[in-house]
């Protein structure tokens, strides 16, 4: 079921919304409530076989709570998902406390553990939170209030209709009574839960949570140094451990040293893992489990390994450019879509545009490196881990270490960057298995090696593109070659393309076809997986042909659009209108095409549609004449619905996510030598630094849509309007990311 | 080896082996986990804290190299007034994302802040880039900079008006 879940959020851009929704309301039916043991209200979701097992004992409940009202008013409200930096852990509580009509200040808020039986989806990723959690987290909030507001009236013995609430109180207005709901909570847990879907929700204009900026609540320990991340993980007789994997992946332990280590100072046991050939499980490696994790990072350093390295030596990223390149001059092995006759518009074109685009590999470099805390003993498994997707964690660990996956206990820490790195929970096999073969505790800590030279990372890929204008500089036809990773007819993870992406369906002849190189390297989801490298193609390839159709490109774009109306494509398909209005509005507020920039100075512009969002992002660039490229400011417009929820919170992600899509285009690239990945560190693998940030002045338009999440739609259109600048800034087109300031030299 | 260290005001003995990076000492040996392991390799800037005052990478610097100098981590820096105001700023400005590199953050800014009270743009490049924010919170990381410096200010201006 949730491996279920898993594929369709990565993947989800194929899948309606609907889908995804109905596997979440189903929970809406199985409210339950209970009186804590504190003596308060407890609210909480279950399925049936939950509801009948917990029904004679109430205790069972108590830890699947959503709302815990203790009698001297104070609020706690679980938070389900995990916190990687997007602010969840604030805004799933905020749309709860809305509507239970308390005060912030009374709220408290804590981590649940995962359990996607109790919790449903419970995973950082695909911008998802929002848009499935908006209806259900509002609707607990609304009918833990109403209960209380029954509780008093009948108390007063008053009709409810004469109550209303504020502030955590009830109040009577005719009589001037109030309750605090502390008073009220153990009275309220013994009425009849109200029907979910007939609970009365507040109109927006009330809202005195939501719509306001609330600041991240970990923060007053941020600050300090208080908070707990994975790698903080402190539990009594814990030992420490690193894993050595075969540097090219795939390989296989054939012997190693581990006499001689274990004899290292602190090491309690050094062993060969033998693994699988999952590159998604437990892979081949040596353990090294030590009283101190420099201690076993020392002793790795003596580590000898010979290894078989298997087939995937032979693979290198300038052998798959050399294969992509070939597949480039060939018809697609497969067709994606066919709209009219490209090749016949083309012919008849009054002017065509040819280019070929190509983006490296990279990887996700979360600043807390992986890391999982696991005690397996007697057929049970403890773990503490950071993660953005525990419930196919657990599965993985239940089959790789024959447990029964009910008795995995996962605490979901807190997660130092995630960027989709840790919908993966590799590191978490790992820990399980180590500590059930060391017989102990174990954290598991990987150095920053590790981390860059075995993610799962973004794929590289290869565009060969044919785009004609006719006499009137129209766009008619578009055809593309995407040269990407797979087997069989199956794209590799994350490697695949939305054949709706715009401009599919406004131009009248157009195909997309693709051929796929098969491959060793292990992919995966990157913040705004495709999309952080087809926007630039396809929004890049746009602006070409606005410059050979002699438009402004940013016009050109609206003009694409066309009339306002919903494609079909991704969640609930392509609307541009909203696309329009987001590039109108950044248009207004970049103040486009007006005053003059000095030489080597460039606007570029570009809007892009993924995970439920619109944006439209101007980037202003200087070139310098050594070809660094310096960023001067970035404006974004986006549509995520209405209302923005926690409007701090969100500028701070839509600022981060455009910053880091800035970063991969200037930066970042993975390169594949003899099956391995040749960079290590920061110093080869670049994040994007202060120096390198530019200002970036965010604005969200006010729609009529319900609101939808932000990790990941700012991110796509930076790169395409980084790059259109450069071009209008130096008239070199950039087709190979990162950007090479050789090729911007004067 | 036995080493005597002066953590945030308070004498730490501590065994360890003698090229054992201060950052293992503090965060495993003295359970102060607020400063960050990020590269090992004096990089990321998540692991600062100060030396005698002076900001120092804590993955590289090993515990043999510390000697007498007084180590003050972002455990013991909001007993600073510097530290204190960076603090608040950070909260008002709402920095934080996944606040991972943030200790390290606000440790290289109190650096800066000691030196420089009122940093110009330039000043805060050359103190802050060699920290890294992978959730890219730099625009805010800037302004909370310069509001505790201006913070700073006011405080001075209070007291002379006194």
């Amino acid at each position: 079921m949730s491996h279920a879940r898993l594929t369709s959020k990565q993947s989800w851009g194929g899948q309606p919304l609907a889908a995804l929704t109905a596997a979440n309301a189903s929970r809406r039916d199985f409210l339950k409530v209970s009186a804590s043991a504190g003596g308060g209200l407890l609210l909480s979701f279950a399925l049936p076989d939950l509801v009948a097992a917990a029904a004679p004992d109430t205790e069972t409940t108590i830890f699947n709570a959503y709302v815990r009202i203790a009698p001297d008013n104070i609020v706690t409200i679980m938070s389900k998902n995990p916190e990687i930096g997007q602010g969840i852990k604030t805004m799933l509580p905020m749309l709860i406390a809305e509507e239970l009509d308390v005060d912030w200040s009374q709220v408290r808020i804590e981590q649940t553990l995962a359990d996607s039986a109790i919790y449903g989806r419970q995973v950082a990723g695909g911008s998802m939170a929002t848009p499935l959690e908006w209806d259900p987290m509002r609707k607990v909030g609304a009918a833990a209030r109403q209960m209380l507001v029954a509780a008093a009236a009948r108390r007063w013995k008053v009709a409810v209709s004469e109550c209303d609430t504020v502030s955590g109180k009830v109040w009577h207005q005719a009589s001037g009574r109030a309750l605090s709901y502390g008073a009220l909570a153990a009275a309220a847990a013994k009425l009849p839960v109200p029907n979910l879907d007939r609970v009365k929700l507040k109109d927006a204009k009330d809202y005195k949570i939501i719509g306001h900026s609330v600041p991240g609540v970990d923060g007053p320990k941020m600050v300090k140094g208080e908070t707990l991340f994975g790698i903080d993980t402190v539990v009594p007789g814990m030992l420490y451990a690193v894993f050595e994997k075969c540097p090219v992946f795939g390989g296989k332990v054939v012997e190693a040293n581990i006499d001689a280590v274990g004899k290292m100072p602190g090491v309690r046991s050094a062993f060969v893992v033998q693994g699988g050939t999952d590159l998604t499980g437990l892979m081949p490696g040596v353990a090294i489990v030590a009283e101190s994790w420099w201690q076993a990072e020392k002793a790795r350093q003596k580590l000898q390994v010979k290894w078989n390295e298997g087939a995937t030596r032979a693979q290198s990223s300038d052998g798959f450019t050399r294969q992509a390149v070939a597949f480039g001059s060939k018809t697609p092995a497969a067709s994606l879509r066919n709209d009219g006759d490209a090749a016949a518009a083309l012919k008849s074109a009054a002017r065509v545009v040819e280019a070929a685009y190509h983006y490296p590999f990279i990887a996700h470099a979360t600043l807390e490196p992986m890391n999982c805390t696991a005690r397996v003993q007697g057929g049970r498994a403890e773990i503490w881990a950071p993660t953005q997707n525990p419930e196919p964690g657990r599965q993985l660990v239940a089959k790789t270490l024959g447990l029964d996956p009910k008795n995995i206990t996962i605490h979901m820490t807190l997660v130092g960057g995630g960027f989709g790195r840790r919908l993966m929970n590799d590191y978490m096999v790992e820990a399980a298995w180590i500590s059930k073969a060391a017989g102990a505790l174990v954290k598991l800590l990987w150095n920053r090696a590790d981390d860059i030279q075995h993610d799962f990372y973004r794929p590289a890929g290869w565009h060969f593109l044919k785009g004609g204008l006719d006499q009137d500089g129209r766009l008619v036809a578009w055809q593309q070659h995407f040269v990407s990773f797979g087997d069989n007819g199956r794209f590799a993870s994350s490697a695949n393309l939305d054949a709706s992406t715009f401009p599919a369906g406004r131009v009248p002849n157009l195909s997309i076809g693709y051929s796929l190189i098969p491959f060793g390297i292990p992919t995966g989801p990157l913040r705004a997986p495709g999309d952080n490298a087809l926007a630039f193609v396809f929004q890049s390839f746009i602006d070409e042909m606005a410059h050979a159709a002699g438009e402004d490109p940013l016009q050109f774009q609206i003009d694409l659009l066309g009339n306002d109306e919903t494609l079909a494509g991704r969640g609930e398909g392509f609307n541009t209108g909203r696309a329009r209005a987001v590039l109108e509005k950044v248009r207004e507020v970049s103040g486009w095409g007006k005053g003059d920039l000095p030489p080597r100075a460039g606007r570029g512009v570009a809007v892009y549609y993924s995970h439920l969002g619109y944006f439209a992002e101007v980037a202003e660039v200087a070139v310098a004449n050594d070809g660094r490229v310096k960023i001067n400011k970035v404006w974004a417009v986006g549509d995520i619905g209405s209302p923005v929820i926690n409007p701090t919170a969100a500028e701070n992600m839509a600022q981060g996510g455009i910053l880091d899509g800035c970063g991969e285009a200037l930066n970042q690239k993975i390169t594949i030598e003899n099956g391995r990945v040749v960079q290590a560190n920061f110093d080869t693998f670049a994040p994007l630094r202060l120096t390198q940030a530019p200002p970036v002045e965010v604005h969200f338009l006010k729609t009529d849509h319900s609101p939808t999440g932000l990790g990941e739609p700012p991110l796509p259109p930076a790169i395409p309007a980084l790059c259109n600048a450069i071009f209008a800034a130096t008239g070199k087109r950039i087709r190979t990311l990162p950007i090479d300031p050789e090729l911007l030299k004067t | 080896m036995q080493y005597t260290l002066h953590v945030n005001g308070r004498a730490r003995k501590v065994d360890v082996d003698s090229d054992t990076p201060l950052l293992w000492v503090l965060r495993d040996v003295i359970d102060l986990k607020g400063t960050k392991f990020g590269c090992g390799a004096g990089l990321c800037g998540a692991c600062t804290v100060h030396l005698d005052g002076a900001p120092a990478r804590s993955c590289v610097t090993a515990i043999s190299n510390v000697g007498t100098a007084a180590v003050t981590t972002i455990e013991g820096i909001g007993n600073t007034p510097i530290g204190a105001r960076l603090q608040k700023a950070w909260l008002d400005v709402d920095v934080v994302q996944c606040g991972y590199c943030q200790p390290g953050q606000i440790m290289s800014a109190a650096a800066l802040l000691a030196q420089t009270k009122t940093p110009s743009d330039e000043d805060i490049n050359t103190a802050m880039n060699g920290n890294i924010c992978r959730c890219g919170t730099y625009p805010r990381i800037r302004e909370a900079i310069k509001q505790a410096a201006k913070a700073d200010l006011g405080a001075a201006a209070t007291k002379k008006g006194a």
